[in-house]
């Protein structure tokens, strides 16, 4: 089984929230700083992976953020512009301009034309070794199969043309785990587990993309073993005792709540990490990020997870 | 005694009579429409109905209804008994499945039966369906309208569907109005062999076959020709649809968690919602840390623990007095070591407390209400756990 970052193409999801773009952009950070010529790729146009590299909005066109790490913004229209000026030869772009207004309509009508606008030209960016490696902030986990599952769909839905006979390359390369894989990430909560579970189940089942990684995000440590916790709750008892309140100020019940919260929150989270990795196929690597306590946003937030990611990569 | 927000969340959820409970996915969405509705149906009276998209099993276990579907079912009244609540109105919960929405549809606008069996029989019918103009964000859209329109509730409170951009939902109903008006429908219906004689000429048809194949793009068009037969019908209902989310009746609540993703987005579809002259109704800022942590008061105190824990006759004493809670008693230093990580870690919470302090006041112009519900301490299991959880909200 290849490396994690040795792969060429990366689809990383996740229920919305967990912080899918946030590892996506560490991941992405973290091949550059292995040497490799990386592409990160947002497929939803939010800008949330503008906002983790703390710069301006990014376009269709990849913007080199700093030596070796580029990022663009996935828009099938452009997408579409490009593959009628590669592969149908059409030369003047201008005169789609019907083409485009009536676009969005064909490709919402028509199932998975505009996915596999999205996924062709990731695979095309791949099959050209363009880079080294190419990190997709994909669509949440309710609508990546239908994303990566694109082409064979179009395959059984098309019978010719030219989107069918392309198809095929973009089938080899999505169904190769020496290059591609997809990185499902989740929170220790109840709904994302669930959800990552699920999500597992449908893409062994529905496509034939390798399932590359499990990154757990915002893992809360724990505060106290076992027998700490039982000491914790005898000394919670304490609080109202003169002992402590006159050795401290009257707020020391936050302090002791802020701890309870803290340490429930972390099992419940661990209860779910637990169910998650009972779930998983035992080869499937599972990374774990913790949270971090920083008031940073942004590129400070992508660096550490990245870090993170490396330390568990190891 | 209830916060003014609280107050005013109670008399938004007696005043309206359908809440849109909307915000990004991961934000505790689902569990805050079955809690208000829990505890409406508690607290406020009449019969509620939540609408729920993809319950978590042990939301539906929670309800006391096992598994429920399209179909609405009512939460008994031994659900309550069981948390010691006695409901002054009734509960209600349904599932949104989209399928089973479309369907209905169908069957509702097809001129006739045959039509009918064509459509659904049609093998694009479930694909298309199943992606296409958003399907999800309408279906619930339309389900909320004919709950409404049934008059059996005083209240529906729908959850809606994880969507890619909030503002999917919102324009569901638009965009449907839209497709069926649009050039590219009547194009696409347009007999196969006369479209080809007479506008093969055109460069976008041209490409279009090119680049689709001619066969999938007839395989369309059957299908479009089928589906325009129930255009009367489709686009009188979407209008209905969309005048309901600019009703008076009609209010958004936005639930959001104080991270950075879901309060951006929370601040967007604020935005949104008051461009499109829908009524905003309340935020709920949900999985906050409580207030009292980032007083400086707090702080202090746990900076005094720190210091005061390397005392060697507090630990002693301590660990004395914990004979009859824990068993063996502590040793002075394990009450050390478990005082110490109680006042260091503190300060990660106050940080975590900060931020989201900032982020609150980022949000506090967007709505006319903000309650703050804490992070539960265990997953909500039943209606007694929905009903604390709504005990923060109204």
């Amino acid at each position: 089984m290849p490396g994690l970052l040795d792969r060429s193409l990366l689809f990383v999801t996740g229920k919305g929230g967990v912080g899918k773009t946030t590892v996506a952009a560490a991941l992405a950070e973290s091949a550059v700083r292995q040497g490799r010529r990386t592409l990160v790729c947002e497929m939803d146009a939010k800008g949330a992976l503008a906002n983790a590299f703390d710069v301006g909005d990014l376009e269709f066109e990849p913007t080199e953020i700093r030596p070796d790490l580029f990022a663009m913004a996935m828009n099938t229209e452009d997408s579409l512009r490009e593959y009628l000026r590669l592969f149908v030869r059409i030369p003047f772009v201008g005169r789609i301009g019907p083409l485009a207004r009536t676009f969005d309509f064909v490709a919402d009508a028509a199932p998975g034309v505009k996915e596999i606008l999205a996924v062709g030209k990731l695979c095309y960016e791949v099959r050209e070794r363009h880079y080294d490696l190419v990190v997709v902030d994909a669509e949440a986990s309710g609508h990546i199969v239908a994303q990566i599952a694109a082409p064979s769909a179009i395959r059984e839905l098309v019978q010719v043309g030219l989107v069918r006979d392309q198809t095929d390359w973009m089938i080899d390369i999505l169904s190769d785990p020496a290059r591609t894989g997809l990185v499902v990430v989740t929170t220790p909560e109840e709904m994302p587990v669930t959800e990552t579970i699920e999500l597992l189940d449908r893409v062994k089942v529905e496509t034939s993309v390798d399932i590359a990684a499990v990154v757990a995000n915002r893992v809360l440590p724990s505060l106290f073993s076992e027998r700490e916790a039982e000491v914790f709750a005898a000394l919670s008892k304490a609080i109202p005792q003169e002992e402590l309140q006159a050795a401290t100020s009257r707020q020391l019940a936050t302090v002791f709540d802020a701890a309870e919260l803290a340490e429930a929150r972390w099992r419940i989270g661990s209860g779910h990490l637990a169910r998650l990795r009972d779930a998983l196929d035992d080869h499937l690597p599972m990374l774990f990020v913790p949270e971090l306590f920083t008031k940073a946003v942004g590129r400070r937030v992508v660096a550490q997870v990245a870090e993170s990611l490396e330390a568990e990569l190891d | 005694m209830p916060t003014r927000a609280q107050v005013a969340v109670a008399e938004l959820l007696a005043a309206k009579e359908m809440v849109l409970v909307c915000g990004s996915g991961g934000t505790g969405k689902t569990t805050i429409a079955a809690a208000l509705g829990a505890r409406a149906a508690a607290t406020v009276g009449g019969r509620v109905l939540v609408l729920t998209v993809d319950p978590a099993r042990r939301l539906a276990t929670a309800l006391g209804v096992g598994q429920f579907g399209n179909t609405e079912v009512r939460v008994p009244d031994e659900a309550f008994a069981a948390a010691g609540v006695k409901p002054r109105g009734e509960m209600w919960v349904a599932m949104l499945d989209t399928k089973a929405g479309w369907d209905e549809l169908v069957r509702r606008h097809a001129p006739d039966a045959k039509l009918r069996e064509q459509v659904l029989a049609n093998p694009l019918y479930r694909n298309i369906t199943s992606r296409f103009v958003h399907s999800h964000d309408y279906i619930a859209m339309e389900r909320l309208h004919e709950l409404h329109a049934s008059g059996s509730y005083d209240l529906v409170i729908i959850d809606t569907p994880p969507s890619r951009n909030a503002l999917d939902l919102l324009d569901a109903p638009g965009r449907m109005r839209d497709f069926f008006g649009s050039r590219l429908l009547r194009w696409l219906t347009v007999p196969y062999r006369s479209r080809l004689f007479t506008m093969a000429s055109k460069p976008f048809y041209q490409v279009a076959d090119r680049v689709l194949g001619s066969r999938f793009l007839q395989d369309i068009a059957e299908f479009f020709i089928l589906f325009q037969a129930m255009e009367p019908g489709f686009v009188a209902r979407a209008k209905e649809v969309e005048r309901l989310l600019t009703d008076q009746r009609t209010t958004f609540v936005i639930v959001s968690t104080l991270e950075a993703a879901p309060a951006h987005e929370a601040r967007f579809l604020a935005e949104a919602l008051a461009s499109r002259h829908m009524s905003l109704g309340a935020l709920v800022l949900n999985r906050t840390l409580p207030a009292s942590i980032r007083a400086s008061s707090a702080t202090k105190a746990a900076n005094e623990l720190r210091d005061v824990a390397d005392g060697a006759r507090l630990t002693k004493q301590l660990a004395k007095d914990s004979a009859g809670s824990v068993d063996p008693a502590a040793s002075p230093s394990e009450v050390r070591d478990v005082l110490i990580e109680i006042a260091e870690r503190f300060h990660d919470t106050a940080i975590v407390a900060a931020r989201e302090a900032d982020r609150r006041r980022e949000l506090a112009a967007v709505a006319p209400i903000i309650v703050d519900t804490p992070t539960m301490r265990d997953d909500i299991h039943d209606i007694a756990g929905l009903l604390e959880l709504g005990a923060y909200l109204l």
